[in-house]
């Protein structure tokens, strides 16, 4: 039984975390404040799902936003409803034109079109790996961003999404974010998981051992792909209710790897700390550039500065720990709580430890 | 005679492409650091032509480069020397923050002021007017930039085959822990290699600034972008791949935009990749291509590229 809780916790920790986060933000934050809150829940879920693969790969992706932009258009594009779109989206196929679905099921396509996007794209790119590989993946960003942009049949073109229902509340984003957390998790540790996790430490012997390097990583991309589109579903859904393809492009692209890798890219736990933690940090210096109350006097930072600031904050971070603030380890007790079992004799086995480097 | 024209122009700015290729390169080559903040060094050099407007061009060149060549010197010595045994992501993530700390330290000066993004420049304004050959219609700058490009390339390769740190240089970038053991001094060779390279990226960002005289937070960052991706199609093992890269990157675009705005369909439903809006999407398809059949670069003789690891 123990030696089952001692497994789930790499699980359990980074699951707590977050939603501990989102019932105190739920609980204290103000209605302003809100919409940063709730956004950076969905952006845990978004670097979860690019750590699926680039964590346990090794390989670097800039592509999986592509995935997170086709999952937010099309899950914003059938939710809006369907007496408006002729007026707005005059140019739409007619199947999306007179067509609308709801939230559940949007989401449910948003990560199918996910999958089958990142399935499409991975099976000539897996081929590839180091800067080819994160050069391929950065071609499909902007083949998806510049058709997006300028196909006016398939979406909003150049102008931005309107009338989208603001259906992700505190209750969704987080659920939704902890499915993905579970199934990131699952993943890692199920044969395939582990079998890619092999390649990323030593490619040859891993092909020695009977590995289909291939494979598994078209497995991964696939699975990161899905996520990342189910991802895209939660963000497109969140409050003002809008969307342009600026907002899912370089910005949103260096934003999670830059998490992902001040977190730690080689494990879950470093995926969500280093995604909340980057998301905390750019709230609060963007209340800063309001101005906070300190007794009596205001201070405020100037205007912009958030932006210098969170750049200073990620690249402290990789000079002072270029591992990531975990170094790649999975979510541990403190020494002083594992204490009891361990001291009954030797540490239990531990269920093979991550591979950190 | 219209694709003529065309053709000049494309050889103009895959001129400019390959002297950026160049300044990444030659980082690349020594550090084996792919630099995405090389973009603010141009724009850094874009911003002394800015603030050094009434000085003259000469002296406003000069200040350029060498502001640049001491924020290329500081960059190296604060960010990538602390990183150098760490994973190559780490280093990747550690330019894009130096890249969007620039960036946006750059945006602040507008914020501050309370005005639109921009400033304009009036380095060498005067190459901006065109020159009439027959029906040919060539902007001035387009003959500087292949001149520039040509000038700089071969200076380059005079510096690199003919002189002592030109070869040590040579050395590193094959095999570094080699080079050191028979006495090559590291730092040495890397400061020399990062301030040519904040050099190369003055003297493009002269050229950019005249080919459009607005400077922004955001100069030189899809050049940079558009040539790290051309660097890797020709191969970055070699410096000599790397800037025919760049080239044809910029080349490609150039060219290929003119053939899409004249042949293809103007209409917003038109399918994608038959309307000059969809330049990107083609140049991106042509580079998964060259990637998927030679993923050690175009220009890289098959066999003589290291073996990579899976």
């Amino acid at each position: 039984m123990r030696r089952v809780l001692d497994s789930l916790l790499p699980l359990a920790g980074p699951a707590g975390l977050i939603a501990l986060f989102a019932v105190i933000a739920s609980q204290t934050v103000n209605a302003a404040d809100d919409v940063k809150f709730r956004t950076a829940i969905v952006n845990v879920a978004i670097v979860v799902a690019l750590y699926v693969f680039v964590g346990n790969s090794g390989v670097v992706s800039f592509g999986q936003v592509s995935f997170v932009a086709v999952g937010a258009f099309s899950a914003g594009l059938l939710t809006v409803p369907s007496d408006v779109k002729p007026g707005v989206l005059p140019d739409l196929f007619p199947l999306f034109k007179d067509h609308s679905i709801s939230n559940p099921w949007s989401l449910v396509l948003a990560a199918a079109l996910g999958g089958v996007f990142a399935l499409v794209a991975g099976v000539p790119l897996m081929r590839l790996s180091g800067l080819a590989a994160g050069i391929a993946t950065f071609a499909v960003l902007g083949i998806t961003y510049n058709i997006l942009t300028y196909w006016t049949r398939i979406g909003p073109g150049a102008t931005t999404l309107t009338l989208i229902p603001v259906t992700t509340d505190y209750l969704q984003a987080t659920v939704g974010t902890l499915a993905v957390l579970a199934i990131a998790f699952a993943y890692q540790r199920s044969r395939w998981g582990r079998q890619l996790r092999a390649t990323r430490e030593d490619p040859a012997a891993a092909q020695a051992a009977g590995i289909d390097v291939h494979r598994q990583r078209l497995g991964a991309f696939v699975l990161s792909g899905t996520l990342s589109g189910f991802a895209g579903g939660l963000y497109v859904h969140l409050p003002p209710g809008s969307i342009t393809t600026n907002q899912v492009y370089l910005d949103l692209t260096f934003l999670t790897l830059a998490m992902l890798v001040v977190g730690g890219v080689h494990s879950l736990w470093g995926a969500v700390l280093g995604a909340l933690g980057v998301s905390l940090v750019n709230i609060l210096l963007q209340n800063g550039e309001n101005g906070i109350h300190l007794g009596g006097w205001k201070i405020s930072l100037p205007q912009g500065s958030s932006l210098v600031g969170v750049s200073l904050v990620m690249l402290a971070v990789l000079l002072l720990r270029p591992g990531g603030i975990t170094g790649g380890r999975e979510f541990t007790l403190p020494r002083s709580l594992r204490g009891r079992a361990g001291s009954a004799g030797a540490e239990p086995p531990a269920p093979a430890p991550e591979a950190g480097v | 005679m219209t694709h003529v024209q065309a053709l000049i122009d494309a050889i103009g700015l895959g001129a400019v492409y390959a002297l950026v290729a160049v300044g990444i390169g030659l980082v690349f080559g020594v550090l084996r650091i792919v630099n995405f903040a090389y973009g603010q060094l141009i724009m850094i050099a874009a911003y002394m032509l800015v603030f050094t407007q009434g000085w003259g061009d000469v002296a406003a060149i000069l200040v350029a480069v060498a502001v640049t060549v001491v924020a290329s010197l500081a960059m190296d010595r604060s960010v990538f020397r602390p990183l150098r045994n760490t994973s190559p992501a780490t280093v990747l993530v550690a330019t894009f923050a130096v890249s969007y700390l620039l960036q946006n330290v750059a945006l602040l000066r507008y914020t501050y002021q309370n005005r639109p993004v921009g400033d304009s420049v009036g380095v060498l304004g005067g190459l901006n007017q065109a020159a009439d050959i027959g029906s040919l219609h060539v902007r001035w700058i387009t003959f500087v930039a292949i001149g520039t490009g040509a000038v700089a390339l071969a200076a380059l390769a005079l510096l690199l085959n003919r002189t002592a740190i030109g070869l040590q240089m040579r050395a590193a970038a094959a095999d570094f822990r080699t080079a050191r053991m028979i006495g090559v001094r590291a730092n040495t060779v890397i400061m020399a290699a990062v301030a040519l390279s904040g050099v190369l990226a003055a003297v493009s960002a002269v050229i950019l600034t005249v080919q459009s005289p607005q400077v922004t937070n955001t100069t030189g960052l899809s050049e940079t972008i558009f040539v790290l991706i051309g660097v890797v199609v020709g191969g970055m093992t070699s410096l000599v791949a790397a800037t025919l890269g760049g080239f044809l990157i910029g080349f490609a675009n150039s060219f290929l935009g003119y053939e899409l705005a004249t042949q293809g369909s103007t209409s917003q439903t038109a399918v994608p990749f038959t309307s000059s809006v969809y330049l990107p999407s083609v140049i991106f398809v042509l580079v998964i291509l060259v990637l998927l059949l030679r993923p050690d670069g175009l220009f890289v003789r098959s066999g003589r590229a290291p073996v990579e690891r899976v």
